[in-house]
């Protein structure tokens, strides 16, 4: 439990900034949102039996999640690292860089969640789901956003610079996007890259979302779930192994 | 391996080896920090070169070296931020690195660049810091007065970090380092940046932690530093420990006791011709002739009747044992 007060330490930076940071969490994802959903959703047919702004909705959870941690991850993550040396700062107490990392983790999917709740907020508050099953995106915004977390740790702990991260962002992060279904039914991508959606962690947290935003249970959930938590896993051993190394020189 | 020896020795003759024993145990128990045969590399080059440390309780010993000498991988080692290539380390009778995180409990460290949290207030600092030692709330605000006081930071207990002077975040971060209420510190380069009254300042405060009884390994390049606040220091160059001693101890062991630094245009060829006669050791840096002398007088003398020529007598000093052992050359 040693991450805790280091958690709190974060919290504590957090509190003097919160009320940028939750317009951050809600301006991105609900102008894309609402300006998709009304914009195209007007000249949209139903899909899947809901309109497209209930369709973008639970999209727009998943990536809004993931966005939040994977900035949280990189860039907020590099500067306690690297330039404002906070780790350096910490490592001299009672507590182990994997004290740290973990704290990271847990600290990114934090504000994750916050970013997914304060879009699934909105998504109520506009009647988008009446099914109790919609709930259970609070979970899974937390996977989602410990699974991003973790993946985006990776790029940190080989990161030289900021600059670093764009290609992150251009390369990872946004044909992620595009290719999990988020915007448009993955069934209408070539057959190759659905198959390369087939593998992005993205792809099945939209898959887990958007039945449950309508009231149903998700088929394949259990192999859905498997998906996110192997990232996970596979995202927190990497990066703690190149921490390890980098902070050993 | 010596107490195993004792122990062996105790049939025969008791009571001096209980004697033995006492005085082993209690050599252990001062001794705060304890490396033997320190190694470590970067790729091939060797940064800490066979290092052995006793330090002992309530001492204050210095670290001294130019560039690149090896200090501050020396503390990192210490402290079991990196893992040495090989030999034997000790700090408040832990192993370093496998129990190093208990060890830290008891330590605390000033580094060479201030990393104090910008985001916070002067108290927020210490609040924030003291939780990584395991210390609940409560404790930490008991001992906020006390150290806001140590580091003459009392008015601006609620002041942002980036609004402080570059003497009073280095004050807070030694209060920083204070948190926990330390048996040992580690000083990397404390008054480094400083101008001479915050350096006074940090100088003051180091010695009233040595009058409590606190043990501080420090590293520096200021040798009036060095020699006034060290009970001991070691010189290190390229990774290896070329002297040991107190400061008075290797100005007598290294040095001739006076200096006459000799200045001016002409100097070079004045001590090409005449310096030798005069001193047991000279050397030539720019436009100074440093003569090193037992007795100065003829020297002095010799210098009345050259009016091209300025020079200054004092006695010698630890900067000159440094840069008789590390070279005037520039370590870059």
């Amino acid at each position: 439990m040693r991450f805790v007060p280091i958690w709190q330490r974060h919290f504590l930076v957090w509190r003097k900034m919160a009320a940028t940071s939750i317009l951050g969490h809600l301006a991105d994802p609900l102008i894309y949102m609402l300006g998709l959903g009304f914009g195209l959703g007007s000249m949209l047919p139903q899909m899947g039996g809901t309109s497209y702004l209930v369709f973008l909705s639970a999209g727009t959870v998943c990536y809004s999640t993931m966005n939040s941690a994977s900035f949280e991850a990189l860039y907020s993550c590099f500067a306690r690292m690297h330039e404002q040396r906070t780790w350096d700062a910490i490592l001299n107490t009672p507590v182990t860089l994997d004290d740290i990392v973990l704290s990271e983790v847990v600290w990114a999917t934090s504000k994750s969640l916050m970013s997914g709740l304060a879009v699934l907020a909105v998504i109520w508050l506009m009647g988008l789901s009446h099914s109790a099953l919609s709930l259970w995106l609070i979970p899974l915004s937390l996977l989602v956003g410990v699974c991003f977390s973790a993946l985006g740790l990776i790029m940190t702990a080989l990161a030289p610079s900021y600059s670093f991260f764009m290609y992150y962002f251009t390369l990872v992060i946004t044909p992620t996007i595009l290719l999990s279904g988020v915007f448009f039914p993955v069934t209408q991508l070539p057959p190759s890259l659905q198959i390369v959606s087939a593998i992005l962690p993205l792809s099945h947290a939209v898959d887990i979302a958007r039945p449950l935003m309508n009231g149903i249970v998700p088929p394949s959930l259990l192999l859905h779930i498997a998906v996110l938590l192997g990232y996970t896993v596979f995202g927190f051993y990497v990066s703690l192994v190149l921490f390890r190394k980098r902070l050993s020189r | 391996m010596k107490l195993l020896a004792i122990r062996l020795s105790w049939q025969k003759t008791p009571a001096k080896s209980l004697v033995m024993w006492q005085t082993a145990f209690y050599k252990m128990m001062s001794t705060v920090i304890h490396a033997q045969n320190l190694q470590k590399s970067y790729a091939g080059v060797r940064v800490v070169d066979g290092l052995n440390l006793d330090i002992q309780r309530g001492e204050c010993y210095g670290l001294l070296g130019p560039n690149g000498a090896g200090k501050t991988t020396t503390l990192r080692l210490l402290l079991g931020l990196i893992e040495p290539d090989s030999g034997e380390l000790s700090l408040l009778n832990h192993a370093v690195p496998h129990q190093a995180r208990e060890a830290r409990v008891r330590v605390g460290v000033v580094p060479q660049m201030d990393n104090l949290d910008p985001d916070f207030t002067v108290a927020e600092n210490l609040l924030v810091y003291g939780r990584y030692f395991g210390m609940q709330d409560a404790e930490i605000e008991a001992r906020l007065p006390m150290l806001l006081e140590f580091a003459n930071l009392t008015h601006k207990r609620d002041a942002k970090i980036p609004t402080l002077s570059g003497g009073m975040k280095r004050r807070l971060t030694l209060a920083r380092a204070l948190v926990n209420d330390p048996d040992v510190i580690f000083l990397d380069e404390p008054t480094t940046g400083l101008d001479p009254q915050a350096r006074h300042l940090i100088w003051q405060r180091l010695r009233e932690l040595t009058a409590q009884g606190k043990t501080l390994l420090l590293t520096t390049h200021f040798m009036d530093e060095a020699e006034r606040l060290c009970h001991r220091l070691a010189i290190l160059d390229q990774g290896r420990m070329i002297a040991q001693a107190s400061p008075q101890a290797l100005i007598a062991q290294h040095i001739e006791p006076q200096v006459v630094e000799v200045f001016g245009e002409r100097v070079a060829e004045w001590a090409q011709q005449q310096a030798a006669q005069f001193s047991q050791r000279f050397e030539v840096s720019g436009e100074t002739a440093f003569c090193y002398v037992a007795d100065a007088q003829p020297l002095l003398t010799h210098l009345h009747g050259h009016q091209a020529l300025r020079y200054l007598h004092r006695p010698a000093n630890l900067e000159d044992v440094f840069l008789k052992l590390t070279g005037r050359e520039m370590r870059e």
